[in-house]
């Protein structure tokens, strides 16, 4: 069990202990310093992962704990990724707080338990990953401690995440009682052989909910919507895309150790997928409130990501489908925040008026990110849909994409209500900017739902072979 | 190499001009015209290469894109699309020239201009599925900005009724894509490749579910009763050239994807239910006409009897499409009829938009009511405007009537039922097109009709060339007929 397997996480790890010493000794002026070190990781930890993906065979390491495949580096990739851009948005946010620097070390931590999630083959680490994406999302999204719609935002999510985190332990208890084991590798045999099909089930369900609060998956939803309105602007962003990602890839890998037959996990799922995409589009149409529209929008992505869980081992399709959706929903969703960002944080829908004409920049950037999640080619989001709808339809779910479609259509309507007052009406005043940082990533983010469209191809035959072990 | 100029001259040209510095409004106006044009003569070229004795698709052009998913960007035309792509490039050319008010904001409508051409002619000419779908779903965007950033008063409104409608049928137009390209083994979206292996030919329900996820989607552009709702209240507000681009181009997609897709590779099952698209068809004409002839707003009542004329379009379709052995060249004619009924259409009703257009600019009104006695003050508009009724309600000598006459021939010889309630639209067409005329042109002089001048000479220019090709293709149809009856024989199956 070479070290080297878990690179990308010692980077993480190294990173945030780094940042934590580092602003104990720097002044407030120069807590932005943690950043740069926290970007540092984040590239070490890229590297390890584009070498890894290269060099290392798709393997089960550390004694079949720990799943070293291809759509384990896809995740990290996306998820750290992600978390650079989300660096990037915070120091002029976050500049006149007090604890500034450790911000970026909480930051790399919650990444480092997102990565778990992804690459866990073993319930324990599985739940690690999930109480360490949890507890530090609960402190993002309180960052502002001064602020009551961020201590709301935070204390909702600490709640639910207190009321999930053990019904998911319990189920991996149930686990460890059907195959006496908590490996993957061994569970999956174990399960096939001699399991009580209602205890399973209960299992399944309680480990569906667990992972479904970070998923932010319907019943367990309810505080995506407060924390991307709430938090801190950067949280939102990373809050929205990185504990999803590491999620719903958990989700698919746990999903691929039950005995069909036993567990009609499928149509659970499909269920889930159903009810989360038609909730999230619903309760976001009237929204006036850009952060929450968006908070909403992202519950209903996730219904969307949901379809290629349900398709997994009955097409090839499944897999570059999920790796799709992960790439093509982390671009959008942190374009979309990083505008919000750029823009000071400025949320209310009649704010963004004539934006076309006073920010052009970043007007153009939301319109692309907003695009993309509707699915309009040839941006990203539309590669993700036409994936997961041919999985879903070849999997023989072809109900399932009429319901996303049929959501999709209900989805352009709100979209629409922020695209179209930006270009079609007249700027209400001066907008000011957070800086010239935010702003760059933040249209940079855009612009690459256009690139990553007309390159999806590499994205596809790159995740087309992929592995999900076990 | 032509085609793929033709479609991305323009969509080169929109993004230089969403990103150059501010040109002046009758340069860019120009420049506008002329990189439009730029397809135009590439299609012209197309067109005397075309070699009508030989393959069913010619001039075609191969580049991966997303080999894993069997797409790739493929180019190349048979008679039919060939002729609809040349009479779009033609009508945008036109729509551009024609002088219209741009509130000061012309780069960035010529851009989007420029755009829909690009994304209509990349629909009509590729050979891919995907492409196919993107292009379809591209055109809609473009259109949605052009009409919700220069439409009239309640443009914004129009505008997302469009989008949502439109957008509601091509995700649905995507399942049905999506279900043919799964159909093959391994997965590929090569439109030639589908049309040789049928793959879903007697694959029962799922056929059928594919065919009306298809149809489902064409109807709603085309439009079709009862999917139509959103055409009329988007022809009012859109700006006349974006009126008559949605007329003479949009619309076609609808009907050009039904002989592309659910006619080419769905034939089979099709043909089961022929009998029921011929009578939705039937019901638009009618319906269409009768509406119509209750509107006294001149672009309202112009914009339903589109829905007549795509009514007999998709007539023709279902009749090509209908099970009659040994009728062959019936259902040849018919096919070929509904083809030249696409050309005649976009030809007719894009002028008539753009005559509406010169008419609000000059006296920002569109009702029928405010005006009377316009021949005295505007002959040139009127013998336009009289010229282009004339052409639309089917009078012989225009390119109107020879394409009715083809769709109603193969309709008599196969469906006659059909054919005879068919005609009932045709004579409400005619006496609607007579009342609109005699109350703008004739009689006592209404409020607003001191305020119409004549025709100046842009759009003398622009309004004479499509109404003089009007003529030529009525007169003589031949040249059009022969590069279209190719593409029609094979898929009929008449050799």
């Amino acid at each position: 069990m070479p070290i080297g397997h878990v690179a990308p996480q010692l980077a993480l790890a190294l990173g945030a202990a780094l940042v934590l010493v580092l602003v104990l000794f720097v002044g407030r002026s120069r807590q932005w310093l943690g950043a740069a070190v926290a970007l540092v990781a984040l590239a070490a930890a890229g590297y390890a992962t584009v070498r890894l993906a290269l060099e290392v065979p798709s393997q089960l390491t550390f004694h079949g704990t720990w799943a070293l495949d291809g759509v384990t580096a896809w995740a990290t990739g996306v998820i750290v990724a992600a978390t650079a851009f989300v660096v990037v948005l915070s120091p002029r946010w976050l500049a006149r707080d007090a604890r500034h620097g450790e911000w970026y070390a909480v930051l790399l931590f919650s990444a480092l338990g997102a990565t778990m999630l992804a690459g866990a083959a073993d319930t324990l680490e599985l739940v690690v990953g999930m109480l360490l994406v949890s507890v530090t999302g609960y402190t993002l999204a309180s960052y502002h401690r001064a602020s009551r719609m961020s201590a709301e935002a935070g204390a909702k999510y600490f709640l639910l995440g207190a009321l999930t985190n053990p019904l998911l332990f319990l189920g991996v208890v149930f686990l460890y009682g059907l195959a006496a084991t908590t490996t993957y590798g061994g569970m999956a045999a174990a399960l096939t052989e001699h399991a009580d099909p209602v205890v399973l089930t209960a299992a399944t369900t309680l480990v569906l909910v667990g992972v479904g609060f970070e998923l932010g998956a319907v019943p367990v939803h309810p505080w995506v919507p407060d924390v991307a309105q709430g938090s801190p602007g950067p949280a939102a962003a990373f809050l929205t895309v990185v504990p999803k990602i590491g999620a719903l890839v958990a989700l698919a890998r746990f999903v691929q150790l039950l005995p069909e037959d036993e567990v009609g996990w499928r149509p659970l799922i499909a269920g889930v997928a159903a009810l989360t995409m038609t909730l999230g589009n619903l309760a976001a149409l009237w929204q006036e409130d850009v952060r929450r529209l968006l908070g909403w929008s992202s519950v209903s992505q996730a219904g969307y990501g949901l379809m290629a869980i349900v398709a997994l081992g009955r097409t090839e399709l499944a897999v570059p489908s999920l790796v799709l959706f992960l790439v093509a929903y982390a671009i959008a969703n942190v374009a979309a925040f990083g505008v919000v960002v750029a823009l000071r944080g400025r949320t209310r829908r009649e704010d963004y008026r004539g934006l076309a004409r006073s920010r052009p920049l970043h007007a153009a950037a939301l319109v692309l990110a907003l695009l993309s999640l509707i699915g309009i080619p040839p941006l990203v989001g539309f590669t993700a849909k036409l994936a997961l709808f041919g999985a879903v339809i070849d999997a023989g779910y072809a109900w399932l994409a009429v319901l996303a479609v049929v959501n999709t259509v209900l989805s352009v309507f709100y979209y629409l209500r922020v695209i179209a007052p930006m270009i079609f009406e007249a700027p209400a005043g001066r907008v000011a900017l957070l800086g010239p940082a935010p702003s760059a990533v933040a249209v940079l983010a855009g612009f690459l739902t256009v690139a990553a469209g007309l390159a999806a191809d590499l994205v596809i035959q790159g995740s087309l072979g992929a592995s999900l072990l076990p | 190499m032509l085609l793929t100029t033709a479609i991305l001259v323009p969509l080169v040209g929109a993004l230089v001009l969403a990103l150059a510095p501010r040109v002046p409004e009758r340069l860019v106006r120009a420049l506008g015209v002329a990189i439009a044009a730029v397809p135009l003569a590439a299609l012209v070229a197309a067109w005397s290469r075309f070699d009508t004795e030989g393959e069913l698709f010619q001039l075609v052009t191969e580049v991966p894109w997303i080999p894993a998913l069997g797409a790739a960007y493929r180019v190349g035309v048979d008679g039919i699309a060939l002729a609809v792509a040349t009479m779009s490039a033609l009508l945008f050319v036109a729509a551009l020239a024609h002088p219209t008010d741009l509130r000061g904001k012309a780069q960035k409508y010529v851009a989007w201009m420029l755009f829909l051409e690009g994304v209509c002619l990349g629909f009509f000419l590729t050979l891919d599925l995907l492409l196919f779908y993107v292009f379809f779903d591209l055109s809609l965007v473009g259109m949605y900005f052009l009409i919700g950033q220069w439409g009239h008063a309640d443009r914004e409104r129009a505008a997302l009724k469009f989008l949502l409608f439109t957008l509601a049928g091509s995700l649905v137009l995507l399942l049905g894509v999506l279900s043919l390209a799964l159909a093959m083994d391994p997965i590929s979206f090569d439109m030639r490749a589908l049309i040789a292996t049928q793959p879903l030919a007697g694959a029962g329900t799922r056929a059928g579910l594919t065919l009306l996820a298809l149809m489902f989607g064409l109807a709603v552009k085309t439009p079709l009763v009862p999917v139509h709702t959103w055409l009329p209240a988007a022809h009012v507000e859109a700006p006349a050239p974006v009126s008559a681009i949605l007329a003479g181009v949009l619309l076609k997609m609808g009907t050009y994807g039904m002989i592309r897709v659910a006619l080419s590779m769905l034939g089979d099952t099709l043909r089961t239910y022929a009998l029921t698209l011929g009578v939705v068809a039937v019901a638009s004409i009618v319906y269409g006409a009768f509406v119509a002839l209750g509107q006294r707003h001149i672009k309202r009542r112009i914009a339903y009897t589109s829905i007549t004329h795509m009514g007999y379009t998709v007539l023709g379709i279902a009749i090509a499409a209908s099970l009659a052995p040994g009728q062959e060249e019936a259902r040849r004619i018919a096919l070929t009829g509904a083809t030249l009924e696409m050309i005649a259409h976009g030809l007719i009703t894009g002028s008539l938009f753009l005559l509406t257009g010169s008419l609000y600019l000059r006296s920002e009104s569109f009702s029928m009511d405010d005006y009377g006695g316009v021949a005295k003050r505007a002959p040139r508009m009127t013998v336009a405007f009289v010229a282009a009724a004339f052409a639309s309600l089917g009078l012989p000598g225009f390119a109107g009537f020879v394409a009715e006459i083809q769709i109603f021939s193969g309709a008599v010889a196969i469906e006659p039922g059909l054919a005879v309630a068919a005609l009932l639209g045709v004579l409400i067409t005619a006496a609607l097109f007579l009342q609109l005329l005699h109350a703008l042109f004739f009689g006592e002089p209404g409020e607003r009709s001191s305020r119409v001048t004549d025709l100046g000479p842009a759009e003398t220019a622009t309004l004479g060339v499509l109404l003089i090709l009007t003529v030529v293709l009525g007169v003589t149809p031949a040249f059009v007929i022969d590069v279209i009856d190719a593409a029609s024989r094979v898929l009929v199956g008449a050799g």
